[in-house]
């Protein structure tokens, strides 16, 4: 669960202190639900705090109209989309590159040759 | 004459296991398939070992196959949509390869 948290932690956090928290960034879901808000935390699961949030398609999910920030569990998150000018790009591939060094627990079974 | 093994030294270069191939392709665009009939394409500038990613200028492709309820047709639709930067997280990764070019 390293690789996790440092993702997060860099694409998210870290992420050359200017960190992605405090940015507005959209939550796509797996059942499509589409959330906007600002990012408030993350941990090493993926799970996201948001707050001022907004449901991008309100028609269709009118039911959220009243939530203001979530907790929304890592494992059902699709995708993140991000500000890009917040991304550092340099900096994220360096970590990339790093951490493709560091043995990982998918990369384990290289380690007894 | 005595013969010395050398362990061979590490190449960064070397494709030695299957997530190589990934690093090979950071800072180039790639062609992600994903579950739920959806495809990416983008330049990519981050991953890990689960396959959590992030790619920019991301062109995501959704296919949708659709009955015709009276001749029973297949009808593919396809929906494009983009965003100039993504994260997309590692379990519903299928395949990740260079781009392919589809008309």
């Amino acid at each position: 669960m390293v690789c996790f948290y440092y993702f997060l932690v860099s694409t998210l956090r870290i992420e050359s202190r200017n960190t992605l928290i405090g940015h507005q960034v959209t939550v796509e879901l797996k059942n499509d639900l589409a959330i906007t808000g600002i990012l408030s935390s993350v941990d090493q699961f993926l799970n996201i705090k948001l707050d001022d949030i907004r449901v991008v398609d309100d028609t269709k999910y009118p039911h959220m109209m009243a939530v203001k920030n979530c907790f929304i569990r890592g494992s059902v998150v699709r995708y993140v989309q991000l500000p890009a000018s917040a991304v550092d790009t340099a900096l994220l591939q360096d970590a990339a590159r790093r951490e493709a060094q560091t043995p990982t627990t998918a990369a384990a079974h290289t380690m007894n040759r | 004459m005595t013969e010395e093994t050398h362990t061979a030294p590490v190449e960064p270069a070397a494709v030695e296991e299957p997530l190589d191939l990934v690093r090979l392709s950071l800072d180039e665009r790639i062609y992600v398939k994903l579950r739920g009939d959806r495809e990416l394409r983008g330049k990519l500038h981050a991953y890990d070992g689960h396959l959590n990613m992030v790619l920019s200028e991301v062109e995501e492709t959704i296919t949708v196959v659709e009955i015709n309820e009276e001749t029973y047709e297949e009808v593919i639709r396809t929906q494009k949509k983009t965003s100039e930067m993504l994260f997309v997280r590692g379990d519903g990764v299928i395949l990740v390869s260079p781009p392919v070019r589809t008309g």
